[in-house]
């Protein structure tokens, strides 16, 4: 039997393909996990909007045949919290990376899950600025070399989750792009809850971390991923940190609720209202 | 709410807002611009729509984007230093032809400068400040009532070319209280989205009329739209390469640039008689530049004021006409040169040109106006 | 054609904005005049000296700022000493007694009126309405703004439930007012 069509093709924007990423780079894998949740998850696919700011994981957007935005470098949750905000009923998902979330974007990612708006966000960390060519980024571990760490980093990274979780996130897991059954049912748990949501994807560049720090191919970083990943469910996100050479705890280490912005805007309205 | 009140600048541009759609505020404190935010924390959540305090207001600039593709009329406004934020995104929303209205309620500068008086100088930055090519829309009131009026105008000119629009109010009218009329929901005429014409299978997003303006559906209108920062073609899919560039870029400028006259909006005032001297003035001070010409006209001289309302894009047509008339013109702003270099560039030697400017911190004397043009038309040109 | 300037100035928290607000507020609202009203602002406005100025025309008000009043209500020796000197001849000048002590070389060709105005609302048992005992003293004296037009600004600017005792202050001014221009 031939198949010409993938299952997929309808979801992506086919006449942008082939994609920019490189040979073994996992954003594909998070995209694909990103299509798959959504197909599971019974959202009106009309309904699904993907927002990113800039970076190789701020493309994603641009290949889903969904209504899509790609917004200036690390602005895709200010954005996100307006189109959220106009209009509820929208499922709103950012794809962005460390850089662009953590680096210039991190004041809008503490403060948007301090307010726990209404987003599911996934961040795919490949400890460097990948587009750009591998510069330092706050998630590259303590020694890494980078463009512009080339002795050796020396400043202290972010913990993603860490930082997700005390700002007040109320969904918040970590997985690899070796976990893809995990990271797929991750991220339909994430887009259907109400709230704000993160996922940290521990993934590869190949072409620039990877190649810096003689981490091997493609297929390398995957066996890394397996000998060095060890499932925590629970596990307190402060102990989560990742070092070179540490073993990376992934799980669900956050699922809690608490009102939105949304659900606690619209009490405040209906109060006025009764007490006019 | 309508009916007459005794309300500031400030309270005024976001009842404007109100009256012109605006249901969604994101801003971030600063002064003079602080009452628009307070304004509308007051009233938007008693009439369906959103107030929001962002974090920043790089913040505040990207989430009126994002509520605008989210189908809400949406603003911000601030001063100068969040104004400089702002220019990051409104470069955004220029390439992405989000309509929005931003205030910038200006006073001295630069940098944080004086928070509470007035000064006029971030007109060139509206003008020029987010980086690369493009024309923007700028409007300038000179009193509490214009800054009602112009922020239904600013809506409604965001809507028709689909693009960010300027309200450049300034400390003096934000913090002046003067008798406003604020007109009932029906006597106010909305312009609509400019929703596509075609299904989403025939609908390509950045296809673009006559006047190359574009339509769009809003996010959940099921066009499965891609909008991205990066230049785009007419499907809005990036397209790196100088063809693409050149053909989005100068749409994007024709879109104003050729759309001038429609878009232009102006006042004369003892304009009839084609007067010898004219002022070419904005927003607060085309006030006392006003004052100065009633007293100058009742010594028998022959001067006349040409008020902006359309700051950007420059009447170019207009001031070029008058220099060909007049004798001399001056340009009455409270900054060090700026409107006054497009008169000067715009007159191209017709007419000997002189700018009255002020550093800020106050509003021009009639006096020192009609110092500054004595001393003028005795030494001639500079 | 008539045209007024007005200061009224004081130290923070007096009620002096809110004073030249309903002077605005009753010209232009209610006695449909063209008015421009401006303050100061900033930490001065909650502290020190502090000033709002008020136009009032029959015509348009091209420049909105006062510059030589035609009336000025002194609230603190502060201001006296900022806005109380070199008045034009024929100037209202008001003052509270109490808190402002004047020179008699600054009153020549002055219309000057003083009241305790500060006093009087503290016998009412609110200190906050001296200015509305002021603003009322300003009516009866000036005449700038009608007497219905104020109390109409007034009451659509003040809390409700704090109406009563505001009517009672500035009809407590207006009769001063009478007392002192009997006198005269």
């Amino acid at each position: 039997m031939v198949i010409d069509k993938h299952p997929m093709d309808d979801w992506l924007r086919k006449d942008r393909i082939p994609h920019i990423w490189c040979p073994s780079c996992g954003i594909g894998i998070v995209a694909t996990c990103y299509i798959d949740a959504l197909r599971a998850s019974g959202i009106d696919r009309d309904k699904a909007t993907v927002i990113s700011g800039i970076g190789c994981t701020g493309r994603i957007p641009g290949y889903m045949n969904l209504d899509s935005f790609h917004t200036t470098h690390g602005r895709a949750l200010p954005f996100a919290t307006g189109i959220k905000l106009a209009n509820p009923e929208l499922n709103v998902t950012i794809l962005s990376g460390d850089g662009d979330l953590f680096a210039i974007g991190g004041n809008h990612f503490i403060h948007a899950a301090r307010r726990n708006i209404d987003l599911t966000v996934i961040c795919v960390n490949n400890f460097t600025y990948g587009m750009t060519g591998g510069q330092v980024a706050p998630t590259t571990p303590m020694k890494a070399i980078s463009a512009t760490s080339p002795y050796g980093n020396f400043e202290h990274p972010f913990n993603l989750v860490h930082v997700a979780s005390a700002a007040g996130a109320i969904y918040v897991a970590r997985w690899t792009t070796l976990h893809v059954r995990r990271l797929r049912n991750a991220i339909l748990e994430a887009m259907t809850k109400r709230g704000f949501s993160f996922i940290e994807v521990i993934s590869p560049c190949p072409t620039s971390y990877a190649r810096s720090n003689k981490l091997g191919t493609g297929l390398d970083i995957m066996r890394f991923y397996q000998q060095r990943s060890v499932i925590r469910h629970g596990f307190d996100p402060a102990k989560t940190d990742i070092t070179m050479s540490s073993e990376i705890i992934v799980g669900k280490f956050v699922d809690s609720e608490k009102p939105t912005f949304t659900d606690n805007y619209e009490e405040y309205c209906k109060k006025l209202k009764e007490n006019k | 709410m309508h009916g007459e009140f005794f309300m500031n600048g400030d309270i005024a541009c976001a009842e404007g807002g109100i009256s012109g759609g605006c249901r969604l505020f994101a801003g971030y404190p600063i002064t003079p611009a602080t009452e628009i935010a307070e304004r509308m924390s007051q009233r938007l959540p008693k009439i369906g729509g959103v107030f929001i305090q962002m974090e920043d207001e790089i913040a505040s600039m990207n989430c009126i984007l994002g509520a605008s593709w989210g189908g809400v009329k949406s603003m911000t406004a601030t001063s100068g230093p969040g104004f400089s934020l702002m220019m990051e995104n409104l470069g955004l929303g220029v390439i992405t032809e989000t309509p929005c209205v931003l205030v910038d309620v200006q006073r001295g500068s630069p940098s944080t400068g004086l928070p509470t008086l007035v000064g006029q100088a971030d007109m060139m930055q509206a003008r020029w400040g987010s980086h690369g090519d493009y024309e923007i829309i700028a409007i300038s009131p000179w009193s509490p009532q214009e800054a009602y009026d112009f922020t239904i105008k600013a809506f409604n000119l965001s809507e028709k070319y689909r693009t960010p629009v300027l309200v450049m109010t300034d400390e003096a009218v934000g913090h002046m209280t003067e008798k406003v009329t604020i007109l009932p929901e029906d006597k106010i005429v909305l312009e609509p989205r400019r929703k596509p014409p075609l299904p989403p299978d025939k609908f390509k997003l950045y296809s673009y009329d006559e006047k190359n303006i574009p339509w769009a559906p809003n996010a959940g209108d099921g066009y499965r739209i891609h909008v991205t920062g990066l230049t785009h073609d007419e499907r809005g899919y990036p397209v790196v390469n100088a063809e693409t560039q050149n053909k989005l870029v100068r749409r994007l400028v024709n879109k104003i640039r050729l759309n001038e006259k429609e878009i232009a909006d102006y006042k004369g005032f003892y304009m009839d008689d084609d007067p010898e001297i004219v002022i070419v003035s904005y927003g607060i001070t085309a006030r006392p530049s006003l004052s100065v010409v009633r007293r100058l006209r009742k010594k028998g001289m022959k001067i006349g004021l040409l008020k902006l309302n359309v700051v950007w894009p420059f009447p170019e047509d207009v001031i070029r006409k008058i220099a060909s008339i007049a004798t001399s013109m001056f340009t009455v702003e409270n900054n060090l040169g700026q409107v006054s270099i497009e008169v000067e560039r715009v007159n191209f030697g017709r007419c000997p040109c002189f700018q009255i400017g002020h550093a800020g911190g106050e509003i021009h004397s009639p006096e020192e106006i009609i110092k500054e043009i004595e001393v003028s038309l005795k030494n001639g040109h500079r | 054609m008539m045209h007024y300037q007005i200061r009224v100035s004081g130290f923070g928290g007096q009620g002096i904005i809110l004073a030249g607000y309903i002077i605005g507020k009753g010209a232009s609202i209610y006695d449909r005049s063209n008015v421009s009203f401006t303050q100061s602002y900033g930490p001065e406005a909650r502290g020190g000296a502090c000033s709002s100025q008020v136009i009032i025309s029959s015509e348009e008000i091209d420049y909105p700022h006062v510059t030589d009043p035609d009336a000025v209500i002194i609230m603190s020796q502060a201001a006296y000493a900022r806005y109380g000197k070199n008045l034009k001849p024929g100037t209202f000048l008001l003052t509270d007694s109490d808190l402002v002590k004047v020179d008699p070389e600054d009153l020549v060709n002055i219309k000057h009126f003083s009241i305790q105005a500060t006093k009087f609302s503290e016998d009412l048992g609110k200190k906050i309405v001296a200015n509305i005992v002021m603003l009322g003293f300003f009516t009866g004296i000036t005449e700038m703004v009608s007497r219905e037009g104020m109390l109409k600004a007034i009451e659509s600017t003040v809390p409700s439930k704090m109406f009563d005792i505001n009517k009672t202050a500035f009809e407590k001014g207006l009769q001063e007012a009478e007392k002192a221009k009997v006198a005269v």
